[in-house]
């Protein structure tokens, strides 16, 4: 047996999805953009703003990796390796330099 | 003990039941992925911490332009996946045929973002250290965030290449394809929060807002 022929094999074990399933996420995609779009022509206050742009973006990331990536065929194993320590990383990065950013801001003289 | 052996914490040969391409583009897609929150959160850092930060993207052209650059890599990333799904069906004809499709997305993305850089140096006075508005930290957070970002999707598009040649010729299988895919779909991953955070946070705010 070939080994094209056997990726073959190992890939037809997994459930990839069809045509209408990738459209519907390219489409879900779209229409959120365009929604964030929208949001900057109203031009909301920043904080409202930044709070349900970072909301729509990890909406969008996750239909990214779950369909586009595969990352919902996968087995959990592979999701628990791979997520929750770069979440941990992201969120001690934000834990760290936030409240000095602010800090920063309130030592500038006024 | 039979069970014991075939469970997926056994550290048997396919823990994850994926070949090792695959887990090594995912290793680094996480690496590469805390390289872009680092820069992404450094650009929030001197944002906040800099009252006088400009707002210079006007609706139109800018965040029209970059609307466009992002419904251009959206349809990038629906040509990969299609393109994986074909590839696993042995389809080396509408494999090639996507992933071509995949790279002119690319191409053109890197045409209007550069473009767009164009007019920012030559006709606004923008630079990495200085520019007319306000804080000089502006152009130094943009250029180094959408340069790198620019840059992985014009490596992304000569690794397609490569790939959509080398499956044609038989000589890469559908694993590659779909490693590559990977990669690809992380690029446009990446741009769902430069998007937001870089274009649409600093739309120019109407007179006396």
């Amino acid at each position: 047996m070939s080994a094209n022929a056997v990726a073959l094999e190992v890939a037809d074990k997994h459930s990839v999805g069809s045509t209408r399933l990738f459209a519907g996420v390219w489409a879900w995609l779209l229409g959120l953009t365009a929604f964030e779009v929208f949001l900057a022509y109203l031009r909301l206050p920043s904080v409202i703003m930044l709070t349900i742009l970072v909301g729509i973006s990890l909406i969008k990331a996750a239909l990214i990796v779950s369909y586009f990536m595969h990352l919902r065929f996968e087995k959990l194993g592979l999701f628990l390796l791979l997520i929750p320590a770069m979440v941990f990383c992201i969120c001690m990065m934000l834990i760290m330099f936030f409240p000095d950013s602010v800090r920063v801001l309130n030592l500038r003289p006024h | 003990m039979e069970g014991i052996v075939e469970s997926p914490w056994s550290g048997g040969g396919s823990p994850f039941a994926i070949n090792s391409k695959k887990l090594g583009m995912w290793l680094f897609i996480v690496s590469d992925s805390l390289t872009f929150s680092a820069l992404l959160i450094a650009y929030a850092y001197v944002r906040l911490a800099n009252p006088d930060w400009p707002r210079p993207f006007e609706i139109w052209p800018a965040i029209a332009k970059s609307t466009l650059m992002t419904v251009i890599l959206l349809t990038s990333s629906l040509t990969m996946v299609l393109g994986v799904a074909a590839s696993r069906k042995g389809d080396v004809k509408k494999t090639v045929r996507m992933l071509i499709w995949t790279i002119v997305c690319g191409l053109a993305f890197v045409l209007i973002h550069a473009t767009e850089w164009y007019t920012l140096i030559t006709k606004e006075g923008v630079t990495p250290w200085s520019n007319p508005w306000g804080s000089p930290l502006f152009g130094g957070t943009f250029f180094g965030l959408t340069g790198l970002h620019m840059l992985h999707v014009t490596i992304g598009a000569a690794y397609l290449a490569v790939v959509a040649w080398g499956f044609g010729k038989g000589k890469y299988n559908a694993d590659h394809v779909e490693v590559s895919g990977l990669y690809w779909h992380f690029v446009d991953l990446v741009w769902m929060f430069i998007f937001p955070m870089v274009y649409l946070m600093s739309v120019t705010l109407r007179s006396g807002s």
